[in-house]
C-alpha cells in the first residue's frame, strides 16, 4: 500500500509543466492534479509513473471563465469550486447539483474536474456530463494544441485520446439557454460511493414541448455516453410520465453494461430505467 | 529517487525535513515528524482516518505526497487541545460515547473542525452528508453525529 517510487517535479507555469510532460512522457511521466484517483492508483501500484508533474503551484489555470457562449474550465480547478455555480443560468446550477453527488467533501476540495476526466473512470460525474453535454476537450503538448470531442475522447475504462505527452489543460462546455431543464440522478451503495449508474437528463421546453433533448449514462459502460434513441423518443415530445417511462425503457435497451462480482448487467438495466425515468421527471419539474 | 527539502508547519510548529517523494503526507507527519495522533488506515482514501487540515481545508494525508505539502500550514488532532483544556469536540466525543476503539477518533475530530470551523451554523442534514465522508468500523455514527452536534452548539455559543 505504498506506492513505488518516482521523481517529482513542480512546475509553476504551464509551459514548464507541458516541457517536463514531452520529456518524461516515455518514462511513464504522469500530471498529478487532485491526485484522488491516481494516488491510491499508486498506492496499489495499478500505477508506477517513474515521473509526477505536479501542477498544484501553477496559479493561473484555477479559474473557471465564461467566454462568449462557452463555460471554460481550467487544469486547477477543483470539484469544490462547483459546490456554488460558477456561471448564472441552468449550467452553473446543473454543475452544482451533479457535485453533491462526487465522493466526498475531503475528496471535492483536493480532485479537480480535468483530472477526473483525463482518470476517466467510467462512474466519474464529471465525465458523464461532459459526455452528455458534449464538451470540448483541449490537449496541450509542446508540438501544439488540439480540441477533442468528449464523444472522441473516452475510449473505454480508463483510457483516453490523450496521447502521453499531452496534457489536458482545459475543458469547455457549451452555456445553456435559460429555457433549459435538466435533471440528475445516481445510484451508489453508500454515500459518497463509486456511482453503479448515473443519468443525466438535459433538454429546452419550447412551447411546451421538449426540444433538444440529451440523455447521458455514466457508470453503466465502459464509457459514458449519449443515449440517441432514448432522446428521440424526448424530442417533440409533450413532458408527460408515459413518454418519461418510453424514453427510460429505450435507453434500458440500448445500453451494454459493465458487470462485476457483485452487479450483473441486468442490475445495471434496471437502474437505467429507473433513474432515467427519474431524471426525466426531475427535469420536467 | 532524489529527496526533496522540505518545511512542513504542523500545529505551528515548522519541521524542516527531507523526504523521498512517494511518502504520502500521512507518512510524512508519523514517521518523520513524530507526530503519530493522525491515523493512517485504508491508505487508499476510503477511510478518513488520516484526515488533517491543510490550509483549513479538511483533506485525506493519504492522498498527498507529504512533498506537496511544503510551506503548507497542516493541524493534526495534537492542535484540537489547549493544553489540559479539551477542544469542544474532544470534550463532546467522550461525553457522547462517540469513540469506541478510538482508530477513526482522530480524523473524525479533525473533518468535524474543518467543516464547523467553514460552517458554523451547518444544517443537520449538511452535517450528516460530511461525517459520511469517514468510515468508523465500529459503527457508532450515531454518537459521533451527536457529538458533533453537540460540540457545534457549544462552538456558536463561545
Amino acid at each position: 500500500m505504498k506506492p513505488a517510487s518516482f521523481n517529482y517535479h513542480s512546475p509553476s507555469t504551464l509551459e514548464e509543466a507541458i516541457t517536463l510532460l514531452a520529456r518524461f512522457a516515455e518514462d511513464d511521466g504522469r500530471i498529478l492534479a487532485g491526485g484522488q484517483s491516481l494516488t491510491p492508483t499508486m498506492a496499489f501500484r495499478l500505477a508506477r509513473p517513474g515521473h509526477l508533474i505536479d501542477i498544484n503551484n501553477i496559479e493561473d489555470i484555477k479559474a473557471v471563465l465564461v467566454k462568449k457562449d462557452k463555460l471554460v474550465i481550467g487544469a486547477g480547478v477543483r470539484h469544490a469550486k462547483f459546490h456554488e455555480p460558477v456561471c448564472d443560468g441552468p449550467l452553473g446550477l446543473l454543475l452544482s447539483r451533479v457535485v453533491e453527488n462526487i465522493a466526498h467533501l475531503p475528496i471535492r476540495l483536493r480532485g479537480t474536474f480535468c483530472g477526473s476526466l483525463a482518470h476517466a473512470d467510467p462512474a466519474s460525474e464529471w465525465c458523464a456530463v461532459a459526455a452528455t453535454l458534449d464538451a470540448k476537450l483541449i490537449a496541450k503538448s509542446t508540438s501544439g494544441e488540439r480540441e477533442i470531442e468528449a464523444q472522441d475522447f473516452f475510449e473505454t475504462v480508463m483510457t483516453t485520446a490523450l496521447k502521453e505527452n499531452e496534457m489536458l489543460v482545459e475543458v469547455h462546455l457549451p452555456l445553456l439557454p435559460t429555457n433549459t431543464k435538466f435533471g440528475f440522478e445516481e445510484f451508489s451503495r453508500r454515500a459518497g460511493d463509486f456511482a453503479l449508474t448515473m443519468a443525466l437528463v438535459v433538454w429546452e421546453e419550447n412551447g411546451g414541448k421538449i426540444k433538444n433533448a440529451r440523455i447521458g449514462l455514466g457508470g453503466v459502460e465502459d464509457r459514458p455516453r449519449r443515449i440517441l434513441a432514448a432522446e428521440e423518443i424526448l424530442n417533440n415530445a409533450v413532458p408527460s410520465d408515459e413518454v418519461f417511462r418510453k424514453a427510460a425503457e429505450i435507453a434500458a435497451d440500448n445500453v451494454d453494461p459493465i458487470e462485476d462480482h457483485a452487479t450483473p448487467a441486468n442490475y445495471r438495466r434496471d437502474l437505467v430505467k429507473a433513474l432515467t425515468r427519474r431524471a426525466c421527471e426531475q427535469a420536467s419539474m | 529517487m532524489e529527496k526533496h527539502d522540505i518545511k512542513l508547519t504542523i500545529n505551528g510548529k515548522v519541521y524542516d525535513v527531507s523526504v523521498e517523494p512517494r511518502r504520502t503526507l500521512v507518512d510524512v507527519i508519523r514517521d518523520q515528524c513524530g507526530q503519530t495522533g493522525t491515523h493512517s488506515g485504508c491508505e487508499h482514501g476510503v477511510c478518513g482516518a488520516c484526515t488533517v487540515l491543510l490550509d483549513g481545508d479538511p483533506v485525506r494525508s493519504c492522498l498527498m505526497f507529504g512533498v506537496q505539502a511544503n510551506g503548507k500550514e497542516i493541524r493534526t488532532v495534537e492542535g484540537l487541545a489547549e493544553g489540559k483544556n479539551l477542544h469542544p469536540l474532544q470534550q463532546a466525543f467522550t461525553d457522547n460515547h462517540a469513540l469506541q476503539c478510538g482508530y477513526c477518533t482522530p480524523g473524525f475530530l479533525m473533518l468535524a473542525a474543518g467543516v464547523l470551523e467553514k460552517n458554523p451554523d451547518i444544517s443537520d442534514e449538511e452535517l450528516v452528508d460530511a461525517l459520511s465522508s469517514n468510515l468508523c468500523r465500529c459503527t457508532g455514527y450515531a454518537n459521533i453525529i451527536t457529538a458533533v452536534k453537540a460540540a457545534a452548539e457549544q462552538m456558536r455559543a463561545g
